[in-house]
Parts: structure tokens; sequence; C-alpha cells
């Protein structure tokens, strides 16, 4: 573990963040017209943080209120098998739901699409959306399905044995995106924002 | 590895805050249009039956197709049981259906344990004779939750037949483990030889205990094992024992009444304080589903399983 901490770079600080943030809530203003029925829905743990963020900022730009919650993937995960049972996550849909409205989906990081495509399909059980695009806060490339972000705070070339590790103030303490130089450890952690 | 739940016991104080926290998020998805969940595809629960129980299997039942997992009912009466088939054959013949989890009821206590020295998968005990019934326990400790907001610390008075009960034995370890402080109350001819080596107070006196109750878990007079004359009426039983009206207003404002079903109305509690909306009688059910979920999720659902115990 110290030798990871060692080898970790920061590649975002605070005012990045905050910055990629601010982008992104002009950019879903911009993309779907003043935000008009969007639906902000984060995915559990760091997505969800990061989801609230954006409709502050798209509140504060526009005086709108998005509606925001949560969505939990992992009973929808392709590899639950390859690990033990592992606790669930928290959905929380807003009260408005998701019905015929424009659902933007917020993660931390992009890495293999797995996870976009399991909550594509939790979202396809709690209703139908108008239509439903992505933003990310890291994209970091090696992408295993077919699937691309609409909304990305910085791309980040990494190699496959790096990883990204995501902190957020609410969780961590502080705001910071490290990269990790590889060490051949299998991917583990995956839902502590460990890329 | 742990892959089991036959007893309550089996749970430490996380795997049982586990299933009760993935109760709560399962909770949620009772609530929406699409209640299905592709969790455990392609596995296989045997809900294996040698005792009648409508609710408890169909509750099983509604928890595995739930999360998408394949359910074949077994139930001894018209089956191969009735033909005089040992529960080893049986079990040797789930094992080679490929069952991933075999959810069993039989009349003698630790056919479970002996089950799950016969099969691969994960074996449930849905309750086995007097002995234990950890998926009651677990669905009242999450009925408890709710209302209550915590378990630690509080008050729960289990009353009535104590001896015949797998679900008091199973719910005196369980929120012993969760931190209640449990005391039975009975007549002394129907508690169990062995009580006074189980974490709980003992009490033959209802209206002492009964102010300082947080919850009133009811229990269910067993009339179909009362061949022994354990007390001296029913009529004499429902004075001394039964939750009634006047017993009721005893209680303080916020304490719940609890019953695991099926109730004999007017013998262990009277009809109006079933209905009354401080009982949870109804929604013990509903949680009876979510929580069975979470075990079989928990149990199932990975590479190993995250909650019980091994042999």
């Amino acid at each position: 573990m110290s030798d990871a901490r060692n080898q970790a770079r920061a590649v975002l600080e605070g005012p990045d963040i905050h910055r990629a943030l601010t982008r992104i809530a002009h950019e879903i203003l911009e993309r779907t017209k003043g935000a008009e029925r969007v639906v902000l829905l984060g995915i559990p743990t760091r997505g969800a943080t990061l989801a609230f963020r954006i409709a502050e900022r798209i509140s504060q730009f526009e005086g709108v209120k998005v509606p925001v919650g949560a969505i939990d993937i992992t009973m929808y995960r392709d590899d639950l098998r390859l690990r033990p049972a592992r606790p669930l996550g928290r959905t929380d849909l807003p009260p408005e739901g998701v019905d015929g409205r424009t659902v933007v989906l917020v993660d931390d990081v992009l890495f293999s699409g797995r996870t976009v495509r399991a909550a594509l399909d939790a979202l396809n059980d709690v209703g139908r959306p108008r239509a439903v695009q992505l933003a990310t806060l890291v994209d970091r490339g090696h992408r295993e399905l077919p699937i691309r972000a609409d909304y990305v705070g910085k791309n980040l070339p990494t190699s496959k044995s790096e990883k990204v590790k995501v902190y957020l103030e609410e969780i961590d303490g502080r705001d910071a995106v490290l990269l990790i130089k590889g060490d051949d450890r299998p991917a583990a952690g995956e839902a502590n924002g460990e890329r | 590895m742990k892959r089991h739940l036959i007893s309550a016991g089996d749970l430490t104080r996380d795997d049982a805050l586990l299933v009760l926290d993935t109760a709560e998020e399962l909770a949620r998805v009772s609530e929406r249009s699409i209640k299905k969940l592709p969790t455990l595809r392609g596995r296989t629960v045997v809900n294996l039956f040698y005792e009648d129980s409508t609710r408890t299997r169909i509750s099983f039942e509604a928890a595995a197709k739930r999360l998408s997992a394949d359910v074949i009912n077994f139930s001894a009466k018209g089956s191969s049981v009735s033909k005089g088939e040992s529960l080893k054959d049986t079990a040797l013949t789930l094992e080679a259906m490929g069952a991933d989890a075999v959810v069993i009821r039989h009349g003698a206590s630790g056919a479970p344990h002996r089950l799950a020295n016969w099969v691969r998968g994960s074996v449930v005990n849905a309750g086995d004779g007097t002995h234990e019934h950890p998926t009651q326990a677990l669905l009242d400790a999450f009925s408890m939750r709710r209302r209550m907001g915590r378990i630690d610390g509080l008050k729960v008075s289990i009353v009535g037949d104590v001896l015949h009960s797998r679900v008091a034995r199973s719910n005196v370890l369980l929120l012993h483990t969760l931190g209640a402080e449990v005391t039975l109350v009975a007549p002394p001819t129907l508690l169990p030889v062995s009580v006074d080596t189980w974490p709980c107070q003992i009490s033959y006196d209802i209206d002492a205990v009964l102010p300082k109750s947080d919850v009133v878990m009811m229990l269910r007079v067993q009339l179909e094992r009362m061949n022994a004359a354990y007390f001296p009426s029913a009529r004499e039983y429902s004075r001394r024992y039964g939750l009634d009206r006047e017993r009721f207003a005893r209680l303080h404002d916020d304490a719940i009444v609890m019953h695991p079903g099926p109730m004999n109305r007017g013998m262990e509690i009277s009809a109006e304080v079933a209905d009354s909306p401080r009982s949870t009688i109804v929604e013990q059910v509903a949680n009876g589903v979510t929580v069975r979920m979470a075990v079989l999720y928990l149990l199932l659902s990975g590479s190993e399983p995250a909650i019980g115990g091994d042999l």
C-alpha cells in the first residue's frame, strides 16, 4: 500500500475538479436547452455525490431545480459471481421519476463501460426515460463495450495497469484525482472509486 | 467458508446488520412497478417443505423469484417422501438437480444441519422442529428497526409458548447479538429446561413486564402441539398471558406489538390489539419477502457468501 502511495500522482486537485464540474453543468444546460425535464442520477458512491454537486451548480446558474438522485447498480453487475457477495448501495429516485425525461447518469470514472451498461439495465427497471446521457469526471479509456460519455471532466490517458482514484470532500475529506502507477495488483476496490 | 443459515446464532453482529441494511435497500425495489431483479439468474433455489407452512414457503418463493432464481417447490405431501424416501436420499436427488440453495422446513430439530452435510449448496433453515427459524428472527428485527429506529438497547418481551417456539429461540439469539434486552414471559410449563442458559431474562408475570417493554412479541399458542396439559384451559391461559385491551393500554405510547402469525385471535392476542396501528403483524409479512431476498442475495450472488455459518 505504501508503495502505491509513493507512486501516486495527483492529476486533478480541488480547483480543477471544481472547474470541471462547473463546465459540465454549463454543457448540460446548453445541450438540454436549460435542463428542461432533466434528471441527474449518480452511481453510488462518488457518482451520487458528483450528481448533487452538478445539480447545485445548475440551480446557481439558471435558477432551475433539477431533480437529482442515485441509482445503485450492484444487482445488475456482470461480475457479481467473480467476487464475494457485496453490500448494496443506495438507490434514491427523485419523486418526479424518470419516465419521459432526459436522464444524465453521473459517475466518477469511466473505464471499461461495464458499470454504465449495468446502470442502463437498472434504469430500464425503474422507468422509461426519453433519453439517457452520461457524465463522468474522468474518462480513462480502455472501453470494453460500445459506450461513450456525453460530458467529460477530464480525458486521462492511462495504461491498464494504472489505477485512478477519486477523492471527494463529502466522503474522503478532500478533493483530488490520483493516478496510481501499476503494481500489477488485481483490480479491486472499484466501489471505492478506484478504477 | 460460511455458507449456511441454520441458526440465528450463526450470524455475527456485522452479518446481521448487513442483512438488515441490504433488506432496507431491497424494500425500495418492492415499491416500484417492476419488482424483479436479474441478480440470481441461472441459480436454482429448492423449497423443501416437510411441514405445512403456506406463509413461509410463499415468502421464500416470492423472494427467490424477485431475484430471478429458478424455484423448485418440493413438499413432502404427494412426493416420494410419502413413499418413505429418507432425507438423505432426497438431498442426493436435489444435489443431482444442481440446487444452489435448499430452503428447508422440517418437523425434526436439526434436520437442516444434517442436510447441510449432504449438499454442496447453501442450506437455509426455514424452521426445524422446536429449534430455530432464523429468517423469522431477521424479519422481526427488521420490522422492529423500521418502527423503532434502532434495536440496540430496546427492551423486547417475548410472551407465550416458548417451549415449542423456534421463533423465540432464534429471536433471543439474534436480538442479543444486536444489543436488545430480551425478556421471555411464559408459564413455567411452557419454558424449555435449558432456558436459563439463553442470553435473556425470564418472567412469569406479564403485567410486571409490559410497562417496561418497547416491543411485545406474542407467540402463537401451538394448539397442534398441546398434547400434554401445559395450562389448565385456553381461557385461563388467555386471562394470564393474553394481550387484551387492558394490558395493551398499559404499554407505553411508542411500544409496538408483534406476532409471527398465524394468530389465534382471542387467545394470545385480542382482535382489537392485532388490528391496532401499533401492531406490526401485516408489515411483518411484507418484510418477510424483503429480508429473505437479502438472505438469498448475500448467500448466493457472489463467488462466496457474505453471511452465515459453517458446519
